[in-house]
């Protein structure tokens, strides 16, 4: 992380409503210029929403942004942006060499750094073929390569890795570790939580519209946790719980208990007492993923009958 | 401004639609200017489709002389309605294919990429109007030619005059066009609703007007349609009964003029104003 300490995105209140439908409510968020910032929730959580007030494209019903300093959307701003909003969106009918040079002309970008960007998503070879043959994965290189353009200071990349191979994601994360290292500000949105922990300093998760979370990764990685796999499950989730008084949530048919690793002995007792035969339990160090489910999951969603 | 215009230009030249709707504007030209009466003149003042006139009058009709009466004549209605669809589908596009968003984050506000597509829509018409004057020029030099007929030219002020009208006319239809996409968010309602406006519902409204409510002329005489025509009449001097469906006399050339222009205005007006302000989804 090459970050400055300088905010270089921050929203206060970020509030968007459609109708009486709350799409974002109250978002305060803090990119740091440096950094490589994960924003994750789930679907429908406010993503896209927040990452489109943040260029521009709609406005907040209350709140305030500051991009680069400025304000979203203004012809100063976006000249130093680069983005990539939900799918990559392009002329059909235009190849991705000449969607991307009338990209430049609207930027008014030298036409050399149409083939720079090209060569850098590896889309050099496909570049005359039209925009409506390529695959999913080929428009959304097309799409990055597109937000690279104006060789920007802030790069927004909505699932940037959607579509992709095993291959290209691989080839993508690198690309996305490469503008981080090369002091550009990334703010990345995705689903990919493994992904998102491999590339970002920090993560920020949204859902039902508010944050809910600002973690650095680095942090989390340190965190410890015990997983459980017992039977019935109900009964070893109630009594840790509610008799131990701990935070559980339930991940892939296991327990994961938010506890010192060295109470292990006293968790299996209690268990043991209450009548729960458990079958394995070890401590593990806390994933992004089980963050992300404690904190998108409430206790009343968790099925564990 | 000019770097957005440029890509606008290089959008239009490559969208094979835009040729598609100039060609089918030329070749409509081409049919009811030349082909059709023609097909009278070689086959005798019985034939129908001259209904009567005499055969040094239908070639009259062919010759250099009304080559402008012949280029911008269909102008009102029926290149009116392709020169709508252009401006439908250009506008309309960038909706059904989200490339707003792209176009939107890139550099420029709104109201210049928007007044980008403008100007590059202006210049497809233009490209469109010199189009079908060179081919019915070169339709005239031809038949004039092969008939023996005169090749005497009108001015070039009276040229001129009459290219710049017929742009004005096709313009107008095609803001009118672009401003539907951009309040409707689509192509297809867009085309639709313009078309039987401008094949249907203007002329019905005129003789509804003229027959049964004639103290309502004036508001049917504001329309883009009734001005549309009264301009081709004005720039073209041609006679009432050549002209063909649409051109008429409805109001003066000035007129008709500065109608059509605060039609251009108000369109792009909208159509700007709308953009600017809406959030793009």
């Amino acid at each position: 992380m090459n970050t400055t300490g300088v905010p270089l995105v921050e929203v206060i209140g970020l509030t968007k409503r459609y109708g009486d439908t709350l799409a974002v409510g109250g978002v305060d968020l803090t990119v740091l210029a440096g950094e490589v910032y994960g924003f994750l929730g789930p679907n429908g959580a406010g993503k896209t929403t927040t990452l489109r007030m943040l260029t521009g494209l709609i406005a907040p019903t209350a709140g305030t942004i500051k991009v680069l300093g400025g304000r979203p959307g203004s012809p100063e701003v976006l000249g130093k942006t680069g983005s990539m909003i939900e799918s990559p969106a392009f002329y059909p009918y235009l190849s991705g060499l000449d969607n991307l040079r009338l990209l430049a002309e609207y930027a008014e970008v030298a036409r050399a750094r149409v083939d720079e960007v090209l060569e850098l998503v590896d889309l050099k070879e496909r570049a005359r073929d039209r925009f409506s043959q390529y695959s999913l994965g080929m428009k959304q290189r097309l799409g990055v390569a597109a937000a690279l353009l104006k060789d920007p200071e802030l790069v927004i990349l909505d699932e940037p890795t959607n579509g992709l191979d095993p291959a290209g994601m691989r080839d993508m994360r690198r690309l996305i570790r490469e503008l981080g290292s090369e002091g550009r500000t990334v703010l990345l949105s995705s689903h990919l939580l493994g992904e998102v922990q491999q590339i970002c300093d920090r993560v920020g998760i949204i859902d039902g519209g508010k944050m809910v979370a600002e973690h650095n990764v680095e942090e989390l990685r340190g965190e410890q946790e015990l997983v459980i796999r017992a039977q019935p499950l109900q009964a070893a989730y109630d009594v840790l719980a509610h008799i131990l008084g701990v935070k559980v949530h339930l991940y892939d048919e296991t327990l994961r208990v938010q506890v010192d690793p060295g109470r292990a002995a006293e968790v299996n007792r209690v268990l043991v007492e209450a009548g729960v035969a458990v079958s394995e339990l070890h401590s593990t160090e806390r994933a992004l993923e089980d963050l992300f489910f404690e904190l998108t999951t409430s206790e009343e969603k968790v099925d564990v009958g | 401004m000019l770097g957005s215009y440029r890509a606008e230009v290089l959008k239009l030249r490559k969208r094979s639609a835009v040729w598609v709707l100039f060609g089918a504007g030329l070749v409509l030209s081409l049919i009811f200017g030349y082909l059709l009466p023609y097909l009278g003149y070689v086959t005798g003042e019985d034939n129908p489709q001259v209904d009567g006139i005499p055969r040094d009058q239908v070639l009259a009709g062919m010759l250099p002389a009304r080559v402008i009466d012949n280029t911008i004549g269909g102008y009102p209605i029926f290149a009116g309605a392709l020169a709508l669809v252009l401006g439908a589908i250009v506008i309309g596009g960038e909706y059904t294919w989200g490339t707003l968003k792209t176009i939107f984050t890139q550099r420029p506000g709104r109201a210049k990429i928007l007044g980008a597509q403008f100007l590059g829509l202006a210049t497809m018409i233009a490209v469109w109007v010199v189009g079908i004057f060179i081919t019915c020029a070169l339709c005239s030099i031809g038949i004039a030619a092969a008939e023996d007929g005169s090749s005497s030219w009108p001015g070039i002020l009276d040229i001129l005059q009459g290219l710049a009208g017929g742009w004005l006319v096709l313009m107008t239809w095609c803001l009118a066009g672009a401003a539907l996409a951009v309040a409707f968010r689509n192509v297809a309602l867009p085309i639709g609703l313009g078309v039987v406006w401008i094949l249907g519902i203007e002329t019905l409204l005129a003789g509804a007007v003229n027959s049964l409510l004639p103290d309502l002329k004036f508001l049917s005489n504001a329309l883009p349609g009734a001005n549309a025509g009264s301009l081709v009449f004005a720039v073209t001097g041609m006679a009432t009964g050549d002209a063909p469906p649409g051109v008429r006399d409805a109001v003066g050339g000035g007129r008709a003029l500065a109608t059509l222009l605060a039609y251009c205005l108000v369109f792009a007006g909208v159509a700007v104003w709308t953009t600017r302000r809406r959030d793009v989804t």
